[in-house]
């Protein structure tokens, strides 16, 4: 399978990026692993007709400490994410989520700003983001700025990035003492996840749903349900809770909604013991 | 037209290529590089694995664009053409580690890529470490022990005499 033709251009900094998109406008893609937009190019679901390759932009590959947090550039390797011993230290959840993605030629290429910018609900990584109440920074023409995790995802495959914005830094809070969880629940190795549940509790409870509707979700009536006292298994029952999960080849929407009560109470037991 | 420069198998070479041009194409047509394989073409099976600057990768999900400047290694450049197999190759023929064959040369760069990242192996992490590839014989239980072989040697096995 062959992509459809396009032009090819090599950025070598965040700014350049930046310009390429302002110049070609929305007919452009970013091009970083390339591991969730070449396959949907391969199947002519993508036909961007400008690549801007910014695999090259190495200043944003790095995990570093930053206050109470830790600063994870845009272009961190799945493999880089899942063998940091800063992070295994500080946000050991993440580790563990980046090694659960693909498979380790996956791995080696796919990047952490891709597959929060690709917006896939499917996606493991923005679970992860999403639960340990991340902080995305994007990059546009007028600068800098911040947007939360919650208020990152938009729609399928949507986020909130503008076409000429580029995501170029990922912060989590540091918790080396959270409890947490990662629940996937797949059939075969390398597979996406049928559902994923992460949970942080850390004074509050974050939990994030993976396939659970048309976006990666928060579980907030569980969160709230957390909040106000309730059991481990009476608040797991309100997993689904406002979740739109998807009929397709693996599960029916209603074995998802199942499911996640089951991933979530789970999810919620490791996190707490 | 993209110009590239690679390094495949220790000889440089500079081509022009289509921008969407896959490495894969690039390394068995252009380069008539033809041990690696395609089989899914979805970077699901990893019978096109290749290792780009000594890691592995799937080279049906990359372009050639993006391996310009870097070192790569199929499964022709592992041993010296009348010299001795390299180790993972002759622990796969030791252990008879291959049916019908389309999936070894991925199979083969898969699990070198594996055992010069990790310290320490056992069967689980070995068939983990190459949940990225697919024997459509479903010969995996040889495969899983002739990489167990070469980690023994290298001393990587808990328990095992190196």
């Amino acid at each position: 399978m062959i992509p459809a033709p396009f032009d090819y251009v090599r950025a070598g900094s965040a700014e350049e990026a930046v310009a390429l998109l302002v110049e070609h406008g929305d007919e452009a893609k970013l091009l970083a692993g390339g591991h969730s937009l070449l396959p949907l190019m391969k199947l002519r679901l993508a036909i961007p007709s400008v690549l801007i390759d910014v695999g090259r932009v190495h200043e944003l590959s790095f995990i570093e400490e930053q206050g109470d947090e830790v600063a994870i550039g845009a272009l961190t390797r799945h493999h880089d994410l899942e063998t940091s011993s800063l992070l295994k230290e500080q946000v050991p959840m993440l580790p563990y989520i980046a090694h659960q993605v693909g498979d380790p030629q996956v791995r080696h290429r796919g990047t952490l700003g891709g597959s929060l910018a690709h917006g896939d609900p499917a996606s493991d990584l923005p679970a992860a983001i999403l639960a340990l109440g991340g902080t995305l920074v994007a990059q546009g023409p007028g600068g800098r700025r911040e947007i939360a995790a919650v208020d990152f995802f938009k729609g399928f495959l949507e986020t909130a990035l503008a076409p000429d914005e580029m995501l170029v830094e990922i912060r989590v809070p540091k918790a080396p003492g959270a409890g947490w969880s990662f629940q996937k629940f797949n059939r075969r190795a390398q597979d996406w996840a049928i559902v994923g549940v992460a949970a942080v509790v850390n004074g509050t409870t974050g939990i994030a749903l993976v396939n659970m509707g048309s976006t990666p979700l928060r579980a907030t009536a569980v969160e709230a349900a957390v909040g106000g006292g309730a059991s481990v298994v009476e608040a797991a029952l309100l997993a689904a809770e406002g979740a739109d999960p998807p009929s397709d080849i693996n599960a029916s929407s209603e074995y998802r909604r199942h499911l996640a009560t089951v991933l979530v109470r789970r999810a919620l037991e490791e996190a707490t013991s | 037209m993209v110009l590239i420069a690679v390094q495949v198998n220790g000889t440089d070479h500079q081509d022009e290529v289509e921008p969407r041009l896959l490495l894969v194409q690039y390394l068995r047509e252009t380069l008539g590089l033809t041990g690696t394989n395609i089989g899914c073409d979805t970077s699901s099976c990893g019978a096109c694995t290749v290792l780009l600057n000594g890691e592995s990768v799937k080279s049906c999900t990359l372009l050639a664009a993006q391996a310009d400047g870097a070192e790569i290694q199929t499964i022709e450049g592992l041993a010296p053409a009348e010299g001795p197999l390299h180790p993972v190759q002759e622990a796969f023929r030791e252990n008879h580690a291959l049916q019908c064959g389309y999936c070894t040369p991925g199979m083969v760069m898969a699990a070198v890529s594996l055992l010069e990242e990790e310290d320490q192996l056992t069967e689980r992490t070995v068939r983990e470490g190459l949940e990225g590839n697919l024997c459509r014989c479903t010969g995996y239980h040889n495969i899983v022990r002739a990489v167990l072989a070469c980690a023994a040697e290298r001393g990587m096995v808990p328990g095992s005499v190196s």
